[in-house]
């Protein structure tokens, strides 16, 4: 057979169609207890249990962002944490229309022989982790591969692996139950220009959509979740626009119509930039045979974050802060956004970490 | 970069998207020197050269047959003939807003080692007999390849084998200002269903794609030529909605969007079963981001023969016959075929010849 179509099959069909759905877009909460070390120290808070679970539950209940939200991707401790009065974070999503997600790599290790390129961990026993996050709840999963541009890199190597990779992590997640976000992501890091970006991205997904079908993948059950295309960190920046016309350009050279949806993770730009290069995309007038959203972690959090520094007195004003950000990208995905939803300086500040490691 | 800038990459892009032009296709008139004899015999003519240029001659003057169509593929010797008032045939072509193509291909070989199948030769100074074919006129091109399907077939040889090839011979065309038709004919003799065939035609797709991407092919000046997805020629036959549907899906899950048109070989489907699929193709409510239309050979012309019969006397009819299979397929293409053309002598006769050979 081509596709495997296993007895999930109808459900990820509809799963991943209904988180395509325009309007609606993901909220990247996925980060690992390490990472999440590191936003929280940025903010003087320390990293503890409670102060997770407090961060999550601002962001899950604040008033109106849910029906911005198609989908919420939750690290392992998260996906079994309970409101303060005692309801779990999962059931409390889905009354509210919201999918809970699983992120299920286990970060990367390098390939020895390159400069520093690395392949992504997850496969042992992935099988049996997907039907206990099915289980608790979980309806969607995400495996994040890394790709980066240098004079020799990507290399040919490095592209194999990762395409492998995602490939075998999302037919496991189909055996299972879990709609599988396909995300190679290809660093910005660089002074290269857009049409290098361009070029990488466009090899990167032929190769990833090769390695889906080469292992049967049901594509209709899967999502995209790639960098939009930009110049490098180190190179001038270009208009919205010229990001929207590169980005869409190598999508639609490279990604099937049978894939619902495409959903941007947002690397290290600030949260305007992102916002606005996703509603410029949805402006271009080609036809697109996906719907183009988001899937943002530091990109809808991190004015939130100032603002709530940690403590409960500020826990309203943060929850405005996410509701603003959560509206913007809900507008950018209906090319609707006017721009300067954020009147505070953070949502125009770049989130870019040179080597940014999860 | 990933797809290379050709000095006629806008050409390439434009003649393209207006072979894709919604009702309009091709005609298929590139039978070789050996194959048309055998059409020829099939209606007692001699295989002579003014019988050949006789027999282009009626389609290409055949009234109100050019504008259903946006391209003619020519074998060489035609794109150097002219019609009796001596106009050159591709000047008939160009002034009615028909472009003219040139197959390319110099027939297949078998691959040693494999069960019966085969590479497609013609690479070899290839870039060199493009450059005089546009000379002569011609914008773009067809090269065809070749699989079956049986126990083991087709291995994992032959489909890299014609993807490479079908890349190679690809770029190689827009390096000299011609669209490359891409043609990977998967054969309908077999005992398969439409399942197995649907499950190869992803697979050879998918191949071709990764292909055309490792060869710096621009999509956006390419047009593919599938096979329609059905069941084996001993197999049982399926509505064409059925086959509509199957194929569709196939293509949905591996043909970029930003291939802007697909045109159907025909098989050895009769000229009314193909004109019935495509149209069904065309009614389907589902995402086509590509146009669809025909580049038929014996599908358009089968009855056009047999009423001419090398006549004189018998052109007037023939050429009405001619002109009730342009219309009907241009209305397929538009998915507005009411099934009620005058059926022409032998148009629901299977073309089906057993382990076809050009």
């Amino acid at each position: 057979m081509s596709a495997f179509v296993g007895k999930y099959a109808d459900e990820l069909i509809k799963t991943a169609k209904y988180i395509a759905t325009p309007g609606k877009g993901i909220l990247a909460a996925d980060e690992s207890t390490g990472t999440i070390g590191k936003r929280f120290s940025s903010i003087n808070v320390e990293n503890i249990e409670s102060n997770r679970q407090a961060l999550r539950e601002l962001l899950f209940t604040s008033p109106d962002a849910l029906p911005c939200l198609s989908g919420v991707i939750l690290f392992e401790e998260t996906l079994y944490q309970k409101t303060t009065d005692g309801k779990p974070f999962v059931d409390f999503l889905l009354e509210n229309g919201v999918i809970p997600g699983i992120k299920v790599d286990k970060g990367v290790v390098e390939l020895a022989g390159t400069n520093g390129e690395t392949t992504t961990q997850g496969l042992d026993s992935l099988g049996a982790r997907c039907q206990e996050y099915y289980k608790a709840g979980a309806r969607f999963a995400k495996w994040r591969a890394v790709l980066k541009i240098g004079d020799t890199e990507p290399s040919e190597l490095s592209i194999q692996e990762n395409a492998k990779g995602l490939a075998r992590y999302a037919i496991i997640c189909q055996e299972n139950g879990l709609v599988p976000i396909v995300e190679p992501e290809v660093l910005t890091d660089g002074s290269h220009d857009i049409k290098k970006c361009a070029a990488v991205t466009e090899t990167v997904l032929a190769a990833v959509y090769k390695a889906l079908n080469d292992h049967h993948v049901l594509l209709e059950g899967t999502l995209l979740k790639p960098n939009m295309v930009t110049p490098g960190s180190d190179s001038p920046k270009v208009t919205p626009e010229v990001i929207a016309e590169h980005t869409v350009t190598a999508l639609r050279r490279t990604v099937p119509p049978a894939v619902p949806g495409i959903v941007f993770l947002s690397g290290g730009q600030s949260e305007e930039e992102a916002t606005l290069n996703l509603n410029a995309m949805n402006k271009l007038d080609v036809l697109k045979p996906w719907t183009l959203t988001f899937s943002f972690g530091r990109a809808l959090q991190q004015s939130t974050l100032k603002a709530w520094a940690g403590k409960t007195e500020n826990v309203a004003k943060a929850q405005a802060t996410f509701l603003t950000r959560c509206k913007a990208n809900s507008d950018a995905t209906l090319g609707k956004y006017t721009g300067g939803a954020s009147d505070d300086s953070n949502a125009s500040e770049s989130l870019f970490v040179k080597g940014y490691k999860y | 970069m990933s797809s290379f800038t050709s000095k006629y990459a806008d050409e390439l892009i434009a003649n393209a998207a207006y072979i894709g032009t919604p009702g309009k296709g091709i005609l298929a008139a590139d039978e070789s020197t050996g194959t048309i004899g055998k059409r020829l015999s099939s209606i007692n003519v001699e295989n002579v050269e003014s019988n050949r240029r006789a027999l282009r001659e009626l389609l290409f003057t055949t009234p109100g047959a050019l504008p259903c169509l946006s391209g003619v593929i020519l074998f060489e010797e035609t794109l150097y003939q002219k019609s009796s008032n001596g106009t050159p045939f591709v000047d008939i072509l160009k002034k009615g807003g028909v472009l003219p193509g040139i197959k390319v291909d110099k027939g297949t070989v078998e691959l040693a080692g494999t069960n019966g199948e085969t590479t497609t030769q013609g690479l070899d100074g290839l870039g060199e007999r493009c450059k005089k074919y546009y000379e002569a006129g011609a914008r773009f091109a067809k090269w065809r390849a070749v699989l079956k399907i049986g126990q083991n077939e087709p291995s994992e040889l032959a489909i890299h084998e014609n993807a490479y090839g079908l890349a190679r011979y690809a770029v190689i065309c827009q390096e000299n200002g011609l669209v490359p038709i891409v043609e990977p004919e998967i054969l309908v003799d077999g005992s398969h269903d439409i399942h197995k065939c649907a499950a190869v035609t992803e697979r050879v797709l998918a191949a071709c794609y990764k292909a055309l991407s490792d060869h710096h092919v621009l999509l956006e000046g390419t047009l593919l030529k599938p096979n329609m997805v059905t069941p084996g020629s001993e197999s049982a036959k399926v509505a064409p909605e059925v086959i509509a549907e199957h194929t569709v899906r196939a293509l949905q899950r591996t043909v970029p969007a930003a291939v802007p048109a697909i045109v159907f070989l025909s098989g050895g489907q009769s000229e009314e079963e193909a004109t019935r699929n495509l149209n069904a193709m065309n009614q389907l409510k589902t995402k086509k981001p590509w146009s669809l239309s025909f580049s038929f050979g014996r599908a358009l012309q089968q009855s056009t023969l047999k009423t001419w019969g090398g006549k004189e006397e018998n052109v007037k009819k023939a050429q009405e016959a001619f002109l009730v299979r342009c219309k009907a397929n241009s209305e397929a293409t538009l998915g507005a075929y009411k099934g009620d053309a005058q059926l022409g002598e032998g148009a629901a006769e299977s073309l089906h010849v057993k382990d076809y050979k050009y």
